[in-house]
């Protein structure tokens, strides 16, 4: 048990060397010596109270999202969706505010209105992808994709048509909500507000407990791994599939709902930012399990907040901080096809 | 072709497979290879076709030491395994199908294949058609037709793995015939099976395998005692036949007609009474899986009626049925039964079917300790299914049934099981009947049917025979029923033994 274990954490480590080693040598290759590249990062994400504070800005929705990714693929599948329920969670948001704006409403409640209405969203998309692939035969990656689409035009037009801003429609979105409607941050510079970072705190504690402790996460982990004989086992099984779509929506709705009031404070074009795609990462990073999403997300975070000053200090495409997120899930991926093709983990029978 | 073995090792972690295992047969021969299930008899076999190398010993054909790496460096070698479940393309053409496998051209010959798919199919009375489906096919003609590609391949050696579950008595004896041909005509024969009626049927020598060890052979006549003793250790006792006393009808259906692709079932009566025992016997894809699948609310009938005792069932889901009591039992343990992944404790969990929000481990795992030793199951609460033995996940799947059942339904209990996991399932099957509960089955085990049964019900491309007393009836005339002949006196006089029974028809 122990020398599998050590083997697994070998391997794992040999991969991330490897996924270094390559970004290593595609920077070297372009002229750029590696090393101040990763420092530049480093600092970029840790070199002061500001950049650190940006990390946990950006850790918080990526959280979230995984914490959502890790409840569908229990049960099996591949909720690529995500983005639009981010998308779907920021619009229901603003439109709760922008109801809410001019009332007697408190911003207190407006605030936990948005975000109610943002997981009602995004629980909405995701359901309508898991709509098409129960009633409609349509496999949830292509559903989700579609539907990605379809919630980029939307939020589009909203931004362009009846949202909006006075005078001329932009590209930077949305007229700004009133002060009284943004999330409290820890200050006024700061874009971290506590209440988001405990709300992703809270997923993927919940998620974590749901998962491995009660009736509901095992009969998701029966359906994800053999439908069939959950089915004959007495799981209702689309039902189980369409739960697990609604509460990964749900979380992707809670994270644009905190892109809305408390990072951008309005509606943006590209207000999902990718953290969608990054939590699908992040899932398969960390193999699906609760425990170790934190602190893979949060270094993701970190790489992607570190990366932004790359083109000031070194000329170097941000995208970097991709290529190396992209290099590491890759690497560690194989490790550990090659770790089971090697150590030969398959029993036989005779 | 000769072929000899030498000192094969072989281990799977643990698991001693084969443990120098030294074996020759000559050519024109049929040798039998008996074993119960993990004695290592398919592991030999694999390694002498190719599919996985042996970690030590050396294998000489005709007296020369082969390299075989692959399936087709065996091939090449002349050497064809015919796998228990046909390897092939159900959605291709016969033809396409056999030159599929064959070293050749960017364009194969189709034409000059099937010429020679005919002429070999007709030199052994194989009815193929090169330009139809291989999912159109029996068990037994994917057989044949694997046969076939074998030999136009170019086998001298033919290893045949369980040839004989799955097909029809008709088929059997034409695949005995074509074999003892193939052998005449200087072909090696490796016939591995734990039918010891088969290998005395078919075979010039048998040797038993044990614990991946040769325990010993023997030449004809064959001391059947003796051959069983080598396999087990010790002679099984056959469970006395005992009739049970039909209670009331736990399931009836009357009218019932049944749609699949393939085939079609009209109006078939039947009245299923508590404490009693049916098997559907049938030639693979007859109908009588369909059936069973329509009395677990897995498959919607056409039109008629279902009804477990007094309640309609007719358009109810599986979950009604399985809260109603009935339990159904797939023939693919691993693949529909059980979940990969999931320990055995989990399983029991899930079957519990307690609602509730957190699962209290440690009551689960009391839970699971008991019905593993309950059910004599080796494998421990936290062991995943898929570590499981065949015959212990069969146990698991017994072991997941409900206390209170009025009717079980199962696909092949007891398929590729020895004998003694064999009379432990259905010791527990028939656990269930004394308590009540009915028990309908499907076996292409004519000796499981008629041992286990009290009545026979036969299926013969939708057609449904009236229930037999399985006292009387022997293997013979049930044969002939599954290969489709004598039907005529059925028509004759419409259920007469007793179908619709309680039916007032």
């Amino acid at each position: 048990m122990t020398s599998s274990r050590a083997a697994k954490a070998l391997f794992q480590a040999g991969a991330v060397v490897l996924a270094l080693g390559l970004t290593a040598a595609v920077l070297a290759a372009t002229g750029t010596r590696p090393f101040a590249a990763f420092a530049s990062i480093a600092s970029g994400a840790a070199g002061n109270w500001g950049v650190a504070s940006d990390v946990v800005v950006a850790w918080v929705p990526l959280l979230l999202v995984t914490s959502g990714l890790l409840v569908t693929f229990t049960v099996g599948l591949w909720n690529i969706g995500i983005e639009g329920q981010i998308t779907l969670g920021a619009v229901f948001a603003t439109w709760a505010l922008r109801s809410c704006e001019g009332s007697a409403l408190s911003p207190a409640l407006a605030i936990a209105l948005a975000f109610a209405a943002g997981m009602a969203g995004g629980s909405l998309w995701a359901m309508l992808v898991g709509a098409l692939k129960t009633f409609g035969g349509v496999n949830e990656i292509f559903g989700g994709l579609g539907m990605n689409y379809v919630a980029t035009a939307l939020n589009i037009w909203l931004i362009f048509g009846p949202w909006k801003r006075p005078g001329i429609a932009s590209m930077s979105g949305t007229l700004p909500f009133d002060k009284a409607y943004w999330l409290p941050t820890l200050n006024e510079q700061s874009r971290l507000a506590p209440v988001a970072a405990g709300a992703a705190v809270l997923a993927i504690v919940l998620v974590f407990l749901l998962v491995q402790g009660t009736y509901f996460g095992l009969k998701l982990k029966a359906v994800g791994k053999n439908p069939k004989a959950a089915f004959l086992l007495g799981v209702p099984t689309w039902q189980y599939m369409m739960a697990s779509f609604a509460i990964c929506g749900a979380l992707a709705g809670v994270a644009g709902a905190v892109q809305v009031t408390a990072v951008y404070h309005r509606l943006i074009p590209s207000i999902s930012s990718g953290y969608g795609y990054l939590g699908l990462m992040v899932a398969m990073l960390v193999n699906f399990s609760a425990a170790l999403a934190a602190p893979v997300a949060l270094f993701f975070a970190a790489l992607n907040v570190g990366a932004i000053q790359l083109p000031i200090t070194l000329k170097l495409d941000s995208a970097l901080a991709g290529v190396l997120q992209g290099t590491l899930v890759l690497f560690v991926l194989l490790a550990e096809g090659l770790r089971g093709r090697l150590m030969g983990k398959k029993g036989g029978k005779a | 072709m000769r072929i000899e073995l030498r000192n094969i090792d072989k281990s799977f972690g643990p698991v001693h497979a084969n443990a120098g295992v030294s074996l020759a047969v000559e050519s024109a021969s049929i040798l039998g290879i008996l074993g119960e299930n993990g004695a290592g008899k398919s592991t030999l076999m694999k390694i002498l076709s190719g599919f996985q190398p042996p970690d030590s010993g050396e294998i000489l054909l005709d007296g020369e030491r082969a390299a075989i790496r692959s399936p087709a460096d065996a091939i090449r070698l002349g050497i064809g395994m015919l796998h228990q479940d046909p390897l092939d393309f159900p959605p291709l053409k016969l033809v396409d199908d056999l030159v599929l496998g064959s070293p050749g051209s960017l364009r194969p010959d189709r034409g000059k294949a099937a010429k020679e798919l005919r002429e070999l199919a007709g030199r052994f009375g194989f009815d193929l058609d090169p330009g139809s489906y291989v999912d159109a096919l029996t068990v037994g003609e994917r057989q044949q037709l694997e046969i076939i590609r074998l030999l136009w391949l170019g086998a001298k050696v033919l290893i045949l793995d369980e040839p004989t579950t799955g097909i029809s008595l008709p088929q059997k004896e034409k695949l005995f015939a074509t074999i003892k041909r193939l052998a005449s005509e200087g072909m090696t024969v490796l016939f591995v099976s734990h039918k010891l009626e088969d290998v005395e049927a078919l075979c010039d020598r048998a040797v038993v395998l044990r614990q991946g060890r040769l325990v010993g052979g023997s030449e004809p006549p064959f001391d059947a005692r003796r051959l069983v003793e080598l396999m087990f250790g010790k002679e099984l006792p056959q469970a006395p036949r005992r009739r049970a006393e039909p209670g009331e009808a736990v399931l009836s259906a009357s009218g019932l007609c049944l749609d699949s692709i393939r085939l079609q079932i009209k109006d078939l009566e039947l009245s299923v009474c508590s404490g009693e025992t049916i098997g559907l016997a049938g030639m693979e894809g007859s109908g009588q899986a369909l059936f069973l699948s329509s009395c677990a609310g897995l498959e919607r009938p056409v039109s008629g009626r279902l009804r477990l005792g007094e309640r309609d069932m007719t358009s109810a889901g599986h979950h009604d049925y399985k809260r109603s009591g009935v339990a159904y039992l797939p023939a693919a343990r691993l693949e529909e039964g059980l979940v990969p992944g999931l320990s055995l404790s989990d399983h029991f969990t899930l079957a519990e079917g307690k609602k509730g929000l957190f699962i209290d481990r440690g009551e689960a795992d009391r839970r699971a300790m008991s019905r593993i030793a309950a059910y004599n199951i080796k494998g421990r609460p936290e062991s995943p299914v898929e570590s499981l033995s065949g015959g212990n996940q069969q146990r698991a799947l017994l072991a997941l049934l409900r206390e209170e059942l009025s009717l079980i339904l199962v696909e092949h209990p007891t398929r590729g099981l020895d004998i003694e996991s064999t009379a432990y399932i259905w010791s527990k099957l028939k656990e269930r009947c004394a308590k009540g509960a009915a028990i309908v089955f499907i076996s292409s085990d004519l000796d499981e049917i008629l041992q286990y049964s009290d009545r026979v019900i036969v299926f013969f491309a939708g057609r449904v025979s009236p229930p037999l007393p399985a006292e009387g009836l022997g293997v013979e005339e049930l044969g002939r029923l599954i290969g489709g002949k004598g039907w005529e006196r059925f028509d004759e006089a419409k259920a007469p033994t007793g179908a619709a029974r309680g039916q007032g028809a």
